[in-house]
């Protein structure tokens, strides 16, 4: 019983936790963005005139529209050896502050004063990682120009509930941040006085989006518009969007397993108990009770079991909400985000809940009902056997006694031996699950950083440079090797559809940076042509041999078309590829840089950071070793909990059935167990005997597992494919050896507490009574 | 064949079983209950002992204590040079192992296995087991090796219950109410087998039961009333199982 109600209270709990979570993110982030104006469009562009508002302000749908600065560039943080990267955003100015898109929450400090040029306010995120205070100096290259900023106040901001910087999967909040600025101190630094290059719009209840976009795509066209994009592409929302979805499928198929598993333990549990009291059911009934209220009487004993696993649930359930909303705080930020449960969810656990126990008792209910009372009053007769078809075979008649017995107890009630595997088998892919999404993030963090991206140290410029700059680079401290890479954002059409990407250039034969295919290995750019990543392919519906028309979204706004070559298999992002020589050739230009690729001598790195953070054209350096770090902690801190959670689950699962059917076995085979203790069986032959029967479904229900555990893995696949990354289906041999383990483990710890009651069979009672 | 077989005969060897001063004492709640009080009695090969009692006559408990399914609050019991009186877990175990055949009221066969399977599974953990084949022909089973327990009647179930308790060459069968639940005919039967298998295979016999007519067949009869020996008669000339009834 207690194992039953643990598999109910698994089940609730996953779903009280995972569905208050679901709820307690959606009705933060709602709050949140209506209170502070979330943007629905957004759109960045080189540099337009202020005038230009007034016409996109026309456009059909548009109710409210925020011009900005922004610019990416390089940071020299208090503490930090590494340059970081800093997003400058500039603030409204006073009067339209009130109405303003996007604003802001502070948490701590004030806003810069009016007429500064050199206060700032920081994401609390990277105050944090940074342990900035109010009043520390931040080193910042505005325009070329080394700049001392002061951190005045700690902000959050709807637009970065999840703080990444360009090109991220996951955050790294000790060097990326955002800070905001005046707009007049901004413009000044980067010479955009009366422009902007950055745009938020609110568009009104019912507005198209594709149709504002469309119109404002339009009119950015001359000015290095770069394609505007909905709240569905916004990064943070977007990562945001996908955590959710994530949680839902959680918050879905694990408790279903577990309430199916749940069904069935309840359906055993009252079955055995029926079989045992069949005579007191004859007597009740030969007393004149009528059948409905002994089915009743079952029924509720069902209810009660499970009623028990719905208050273990939900109680387990809300302080791991708690605890998971807690993890959330940490890569989610809002001004408030608590664990918040709705009668709704709860009285659907209930529901669900509920439904598993009628689903598992209505059988045995049924069973007591049909019992006539003379038949139930005498005992049940020898239960029938016969020899399987199986057992003429030469190998196995030869079997012993023990053997043959278990074998038959086994193939007399196939249905109960199927869903006891099965049971297994879902313990055992619960935890490969769990393993799964471990094992898919290490091979794509292998594809990634050790056969596509090679380099020490990335370095991004302010703008497209002449290959020129190369020589300085190369002339840095430290550095052994530069390759350089233009990165340009273009439109790819293929008939009807198009799709806004980076166009990356690189040298055909790089060794830093490598284009890679499904084992990671490097594809040589053609000398012409593209080389697509496999999902941009998709996204367009194109294949190798395809043309492609390619629309330059920089720059001078080129259009030229290209043939498709081959694909690539970059678990992350949705790039094209070129040859960067090819590309200048298509272009006519000389081959100009967005960045470089560096290599350097470890022992000099200090002096090439120190010297970076003050070099005037670098927007953004990017650090092979502490994005590694990073995302390797982040592995630790959430993945790892997720393999334990899912473990912890398996483990549960698998005592619940093993237990559960040993001890009906027990019960039912009881008497027969204990006159063999006095026939001079020991104690382990008898265990052998019971635990005989388990022991096959464990071990017929590890590879049933392992498949299973495919399935859901291959099936969870297209979950993870996204633009962003995507996961590879990976199930390593120890999450397969891992998962065998856990699972003969618990099974091992079920049969001990079996065994238990094997020694206290009582012997004497075998002599005088049958049942 | 490795079936041993000699007469039985009163025996003036020394005793198979030697109880002294023997006391059960059962708490049940508040009340202590003497269900044995100060038995004397020895038991000797190839002998048929019926101990008549009714319930409550502590025949039963008797039978627990001689079969090591229960150890006695006080006295001695000795098999052959064994102290049981003070015997462990295991070494009791080990005595209903090697040395004694139980036959239970309700048969408890197992299920799952046939006749044949039922009396090899004892065989199979017996040092010297007999031949699981010719015990269940001793017992008049050869026709029906490959049933299972749910396709014999009840007397052929406490035939195989024989079998299964007689093929580890036990030194003492002890049998629990053997016709208890078996109509005339079948519980005569029953006792045909446990005479045959007394005369053929010299086995020490003890069978406990309320049913005085069995008595007529012991060599020697015990009487147990309040838990302890009232009577103990020898039966000069041992009345044949077919010419009981009842």
């Amino acid at each position: 019983m207690l194992a039953t109600a643990l598999v109910v209270g698994c089940g609730i709990g996953v779903f009280v936790t995972m569905r208050g979570t679901y709820d307690s993110l959606v009705r933060a982030r709602q709050n949140y963005y209506s209170t502070t104006r979330f943007a629905d469009v957004f759109a960045h562009l080189r540099r337009a005139p202020l005038s230009l508002s007034a016409r996109l302000r026309r456009i059909p749908g548009v109710a409210a529209l925020q011009t900005r600065v922004v610019e990416d560039v390089t940071l020299s943080i208090p503490g930090l050896t590494e340059p970081a990267t800093g997003r400058l955003i500039s603030l409204p100015g006073q009067p339209e502050a009130a109405d303003a898109l996007d604003q802001l929450y502070l948490t701590a400090g004030r806003l810069p004063a009016a007429d500064s040029d050199s206060e700032a306010l920081v994401s609390q995120t990277f105050a944090e990682a940074n342990a900035l205070g109010l009043g520390s100096h931040i080193g910042a290259v505005l325009n070329g120009r080394w700049k001392e900023l002061t951190v005045v106040g700690f902000v959050l901001s709807p637009e970065y509930i999840y703080e990444i910087g360009p090109g991220m999967v996951f955050p790294d909040n000790r060097r990326f941040g955002v800070l905001w600025m005046n707009a007049e101190a901004l413009a000044t630094a980067f010479q955009m006085k009366g422009a902007f290059n950055d745009l938020a719009i609110a568009t009104v209840h019912h507005a198209s989006e594709p149709e504002v976009i469309d119109a404002v795509d339009r009119l950015l066209a001359p000015y290095g518009g770069t394609s505007a994009y909905g709240r569905a592409e916004q990064p943070s929302n977007r990562f945001l969007n996908d955590e959710l979805g994530e949680i839902r499928i959680n918050a879905t198929y694990i408790p279903a397993i577990f309430l199916a598993v749940a069904a069935f333990l309840v359906y055993t549990l009252l079955a055995r108990l029926v079989s045992i009291q069949r005579s007191q059911i004859g007597l009740l009934k030969s007393f004149g009770f009528r059948a409905w209220r002994i089915g009743v009487h079952y029924l509720e004993l069902a209810l009660l079991i499970v009623a028990g696993g719905l208050l273990l649930g939900l109680a387990a359930g809300i302080r791991f909400g708690v605890a998971l909303i807690g993890v959330y705080r940490q890569y989610f930020h809002f001004p408030a985000l608590a664990y918040r449960i709705s009668l709704a969810v709860i009285g659907a656990a209930g529901a669900v809940a509920l439904t598993a126990a009628i689903i598992g008792a209505l059988s045995a209910v049924a069973r007591s009902m049909r019992l006539a009372p003379a038949e139930a009053m005498r005992p049940e007769p020898p239960r029938s056997f016969r020899a399987g078809p199986l057992e003429s075979l030469p190998l196995t008649r030869r079997l012993d006694p023990v053997s043959k017995s278990i074998a038959r107890n086994l193939a007399r009630r196939p249905w109960r031996a199927a869903l006891s595997i099965i049971g297994i088998a879902m313990a055992v892919a619960t935890v490969i699950v769990g393993r799964f999404v471990f094992d898919a993030v290490n091979h794509l963090m292998a594809m990634h950083f050790d056969a596509a991206e090679r380099q020490d140290v990335t370095v991004i410029f302010q703008d497209i440079r002449s290959p020129s700059a190369l020589a300085s680079l190369r002339a840095l401290p430290g550095v052994l090797r530069v390759e350089p890479f233009r990165i340009m954002p273009v439109r790819l059409r293929a008939g009807a559809r198009s799709k806004t990407v980076s166009l990356v250039a690189v040298p055909p034969s790089g060794a830093l940076f490598r284009v890679v295919d499904a084992r990671g290995k490097p594809i040589e750019l053609p000398p012409e042509g593209l080389v697509l990543t496999r999902k941009l392919a998709a996204i367009l519906g194109v294949r190798p041999g395809d043309p492609l028309a390619v629309e330059q979204l920089d720059g001078r706004r080129r259009h030229f078309s290209a043939r498709i070559v081959r694909l690539s298999d970059e678990p992350l992002g949705i790039n094209a590829y070129m040859d960067n020589a090819a590309l200048a050739a298509v272009l006519g230009e000389d081959a100009p840089i967005s960045g470089a690729r560096l290599q350097i001598d470890a022992h000099r790195a200090p002096q090439l950071y120190a010297q970076l953070k003050r070099t005037p054209a670098v927007a953004g350096v990017s650090i092979r070793s502490a994005t590694v770090t990073t995302i390797r902690q982040i592995m630790n801190r959430s993945f790892i909990i997720m393999t334990l959670v899912m473990t912890g689950f398996g483990i549960i699962l698998v005592i619940g059935v093993v237990y559960n059917s040993a001890r009906i076995a027990l019960s039912e085979r009881g008497t027969e167990l204990a006159s063999l203790r006095v026939l001079g069986f020991t104690r382990t032959e008898v265990a052998q005997l019971l635990l005989g029967e388990q022991s096959l479904l464990v071990l017929a229900a590890i590879p049933t597992g392992y498949a299973l555990g495919a399935l859901f893995c291959r099936l969870l696949v297209p979950a993870f494919d996204r633009e962003l990354f995507r996961l590879p289906f990976i199930l390593t041999r120890s999450t397969f050896a891992f998962a065998a383990l856990i699972t003969l483990g618990a099974a091992v710890l079920a049969a001990l507490l079996v065994g238990a009651r094997i020694a206290r069979l009582d012997l004497i009672a075998v002599l005088k009574s049958r049942e | 064949m490795n079936t041993q077989i000699s007469p039985a005969s009163p025996a003036p060897a020394p005793p198979v079983m030697r109880i002294r001063a023997l006391s059960k004492v059962y708490r049940m709640g508040e009340i202590e209950v003497h269900a044995l009080r100060s038995v004397d009695l020895d038991l000797y090969a190839g002998e048929f002992v019926v101990i008549l009692g009714a319930s409550g006559s502590g025949k039963s408990t008797l039978l627990n204590i001689l079969g090591g399914l229960d150890t006695p609050s006080g006295g001695t019991l000795r098999y052959l040079d064994h102290d049981l009186s003070a015997a462990n877990e295991r070494s009791l175990t080990r005595y209903r192992r090697e040395h004694v055949g139980f036959v239970f009221q309700f048969y408890n066969l197992l299920p799952s296995l046939t006749a044949l399977e039922n009396v090899e599974l004892v065989t199979e953990i017996a040092p010297r087991a007999r031949n699981a084949r010719e015990v269940l022909e001793l017992v008049g089973l050869t026709d029906r090796l490959n049933h299972f327990p749910a396709q014999l009647s009840g007397g052929e179930q406490q035939r195989v219950a024989i079998a299964r308790a007689l093929a580890k060459r036990p030194d003492v069968l002890l049998c629990d109410e053997p016709t208890g639940s078996l109509d005339f005919p079948t519980g005569r039967r029953v006792l045909q087998v446990l005479e045959q298998a007394n005369r053929e295979l010299g086995t020490l016999t003890v069978v406990i039961t309320h049913n005085a007519a069995i008595a007529a067949m012991a060599s020697r009869v015990i009487r147990l009333s309040s838990g302890r020996i009232g009577q103990t008669e020898v039966n000069a000339t041992r009345a044949a199982a077919e010419e009981i009834s009842w």
